[in-house]
């Protein structure tokens, strides 16, 4: 199943390191410009600049309140993007809860070991 | 508890166009982790998770060795993936090809790191493709995968209400 365009685009989009901890401090709720660069210890025109890539892809709203404008999350623009790679994430979730018990074994042989000698 | 559940989550990334990376935390020191991944026998119990069994893990962890993996899903067909290994530094790195028998064209090539720190180990495997559509094919058999349980479950309610 291929994936359309516009979602490639906000694959590109949040692949970005920064624009995703940007996404992480809106999932909270709108922030302004200044509260970012405040929050992620960015430079003012980093911060816009990847709030402009978000919103042209979609996973960003922005509303004016004031003199200040508000940035949000659409999680609508997110959602597909979430779901595709859920399923993927899933499976190796339950590989590695499974590799977790293998762990524990190993860890309690190993201070066993450790004891008796 | 949501704390330590949301520590020790995977979280899959997709940092470039034809790249995957999965990354997870373990309450476990790293050599530990590195043998659990490349002992034939200890593979057998998680590589599957909770979709089948594996019936086959050959391990020849030498630069140039081989691996392949089969497991029976939903005791249903059997999925295999082989590849190579390219690099190995025991405890803290594998390079190694992959290929999905069922995609035998797409070969990817597999970088898992371990780094340790205060008796925990980190795990990432980034998983980098020759082209999108690969990449893309590569998440979406986790989704059918996905799909093929919610099946069975539906299939079992079914059956319930008969």
């Amino acid at each position: 199943m291929a994936r359309a365009a516009t979602t490639t685009d906000v694959f590109n989009a949040i692949a970005e390191p920064r624009r995703r901890e940007l996404l992480d401090e809106l999932a909270d709720g709108e922030r302004s410009v200044n509260e970012l660069v405040e929050r992620l210890r960015l430079t003012q025109p980093l911060v816009s600049k990847h709030l402009r890539v978000l919103r042209e892809v979609g996973a960003v709203r922005v509303r004016d309140d004031g003199r200040r404008r508000l940035y949000s999350v659409d999680a609508g623009a997110l959602k597909p993007i979430h779901d595709w790679v859920s399923g993927y994430e899933q499976m190796w979730s339950e590989r590695f809860d499974a590799l977790d018990t293998v762990l524990d074994e190993l860890k309690r042989q190993e201070h066993d070991d450790a004891g008796s000698s | 508890m949501q704390a330590a559940a949301e520590q020790f989550k995977a979280t899959v990334t997709l940092p470039a166009d034809d790249q995957i990376l999965i990354t997870r935390e373990f309450d476990a020191p790293r050599h530990l982790v590195y043998r659990a991944w490349t002992t034939p026998e200890l593979v057998r119990r998680w590589w599957s998770g909770k979709r089948g069994e594996v019936t086959l893990a050959e391990i020849d962890l030498r630069v140039g060795g081989a691996w392949r993996y089969v497991m029976t899903a939903h005791g249903e067909f059997e999925v295999g993936f082989h590849g190579e290994y390219r690099e190995i530094v025991e405890n803290e790195r594998i390079v190694s090809t992959e290929v999905y028998e069922g995609a035998p064209d797409a070969e990817a090539l597999n970088t898992l790191t371990l780094t340790e720190r205060d008796g925990r180990t980190t795990m990432t495997i980034l998983v980098a493709h020759q082209s999108t559509s690969n990449r893309d094919m590569h998440v979406n058999s986790g989704m059918e995968g996905g799909m093929n349980e919610s099946l069975d479950a539906l299939e079992r309610v079914a059956q319930s209400l008969r």
